[in-house]
């Protein structure tokens, strides 16, 4: 019985165990970079950084069709551009870099949807907006691997820097000229992590395996190498109930994933042992001293 | 005495008026010198300059042959992301960045320095810690531990004991008096003009322009610190551009 629900249908069928991989994957990169993202205050950009990259996807998806390849450069060239030059933008300029990254990403949606009004006949975007991981093939399969390795390396590379630039930017640039490389390399990471997301959950979910892990982690650790081991773990469990409740209901797997991450959040928020609101109702007794 | 920091007829400044306006003269090495003046006289954006965080608008600040990284410059802390999770052993380990970079190792010997660093400002088991739960004057001997293991030829502290009390002020004045010992070069922009006469030999009292620069018995007399007073805080959006004007040289 329990087998049946839980582990069968990966048993029995190659796309659940392709979607699992898939979501293993995803999770392992995106969890980081999505505590990064929150602690940045900057779980709004992944969003708007999502939507950035849709001119890229829909350029490549008109020139070639459904080609993964295609999709993947154009995502990553449409990205990276907007996160550069929002990037260049906030440092040369008084602008921070939140309003900067929103007039970028606004006129590249906009490029998007223009490309596809203009050069689209009946071309099926339901792919480009909610994709499909219960429809990955070896090629995908390897770019998403790929990116993850690909992320998790180079925040081990840039993960001092990073650090001190988030907790004292002044700081850093006082004993270092490493700050602003760190800080577009993330940049690049939160691309290739949405461009990641993009193919198994479409453009509009794409951040949801970044931003809603870290969330939960907040409410159950307090230094930050715990928060990445459970926002890897969060995202790893969503991954996967998602996938078994969209097997066994009509729920599509995307939203079923961010679904149970969104119940997980919940649960966190109302149990979680640091600043839960149960905690908050019924503390402990305050110590001695 | 060998001229540590040199200023060129310097002007420093946010889009183009000048907080800082054409100062020159030049800071030995080993001095240890007080910046005094009312709020908006220019000493954080000096101080700034100093570091590099901010071009000039004119003029230069020469460094000899100091790299302007190994400067430890301890800012006004309003600057810094108290609520990141990230303990006091590991913040203060941050000041030993230009000595094992980006990828160094903590070895033994490296942490015995962050704790020795921290035991002498008074922070004995502080070490895990989150920053976040610090109070304002532990915050600022967290601070000071840092730029003990940054060990700098050149100090330079922006109103280091703002909203300290007396015992913390006292504990860090006397890590100033130890650097000076050690002879360093240590800036301090200060308001408490006591603490100054007793503690700084050198003043610059600054409006903008220097006011008076030199031995502090000299500097801070009654009249020049009238006519620091007096100086204008706010910027003329209709002001003409500077006569004196020249283009930033590199330094």
């Amino acid at each position: 019985m329990v087998y049946d629900a839980l582990v069968a249908p990966f048993a029995d069928f190659e796309f659940m165990r392709r979607a699992l991989v898939a979501a293993i994957a995803l999770a392992l990169g995106a969890a980081p970079i999505g505590v990064f993202l929150m602690l940045r205050g900057m779980s709004l950009v992944g969003d708007a950084m999502a939507h950035a990259i849709l001119p890229g996807a829909a350029v490549g998806f008109l020139l070639s069709g459904l080609n993964l390849f295609a999709m993947t450069v154009g995502g990553l060239i449409a990205g990276f551009a907007v996160a550069i030059l929002a990037g260049v933008v906030s440092r040369v300029t008084e602008l921070k870099e939140d309003s900067s990254l929103a007039t970028f990403y606004l006129a590249s949606l906009a490029l998007g949807v223009t490309i596809v009004s203009v050069k689209g006949t009946n071309i099926d975007l339901l792919h480009v907006l909610f994709g499909n991981i219960l429809a990955m093939d070896n090629q995908t399969l390897m770019v998403i691997a790929v990116n993850a390795t690909v992320t998790l390396v180079v925040l081990a590379v840039i993960y001092r820097p990073l650090v001190i630039e988030c907790v004292d930017p002044v700081f850093l640039r006082s004993v270092s000229r490493a700050g602003a490389p760190a800080h577009l390399a993330f940049l690049g990471l939160v691309v290739v992590n949405l461009v990641n997301g993009f193919h198994a959950m479409g453009t509009l979910l794409a951040v949801g395996l970044m931003i809603l892990p870290a969330g939960i982690a907040r409410f159950w650790s307090r230094d930050i190498t715990g928060m990445m081991m459970i926002a890897v773990v969060s995202a790893l469990l969503s991954g996967y109930a998602g996938l078994v409740l969209s097997f066994h209901s009509k729920v599509p797997s995307g939203p079923a994933i961010i679904l149970v991450a969104s119940a997980f959040y919940v649960v966190s928020v109302l149990f979680g042992r640091v600043g839960g609101i149960l905690r908050q109702l019924f503390p402990a007794p305050h110590l001695e001293a | 005495m060998v001229a540590q920091l040199q200023f060129r007829d310097v002007t420093l400044g946010y889009e183009r008026h000048p907080a800082v306006h054409h100062l020159s003269g030049e800071i030995a090495s080993g001095a240890l010198l007080a910046v005094v003046g009312p709020n908006g006289a220019g000493k954080s954006t000096l101080f700034r300059g100093i570091v590099g965080i901010l071009k000039p608008l004119a003029g230069s600040i020469a460094f000899g042959d100091l790299d302007v990284r190994d400067i430890a410059y301890l800012p006004q802390s309003a600057e810094i992301d108290r609520s990141f999770p990230i303990s006091v052993f590991d913040f203060t380990g941050s000041g030993l960045w230009r000595a094992i970079g980006a990828f160094g190792g903590l070895g033994r010997r490296e942490r015995r320095r962050i704790v020795e660093a921290l035991g002498a400002v008074g922070l004995n088991g502080f070490e895990n810690r989150p920053i976040g739960t610090l109070s304002g004057g532990q915050m600022q001997r967290m601070l000071f531990a840092r730029v003990l293991l940054q060990d700098a030829g050149v100090i330079v502290l922006d109103e280091p004991f703002n909203a300290i009390d007396a015992k913390t002020s006292a504990d860090l004045l006397a890590l100033v008096r130890r650097w000076h010992e050690e002879k360093r070069t240590v800036l301090a922009a200060l308001h408490d003009m006591d603490l100054v006469r007793a503690n700084f030999p050198e003043t610059l009292l600054l409006a903008r322009g220097a006011v008076a620069w030199g031995p502090t018995v000299q500097a801070l007399t009654g009249d020049n610190l009238s006519l620091a007073r007096q100086m204008c805080e706010a910027f003329d959006d209709g002001a003409a551009a500077c006569a004196a004007h020249v283009p930033p040289r590199a330094a």
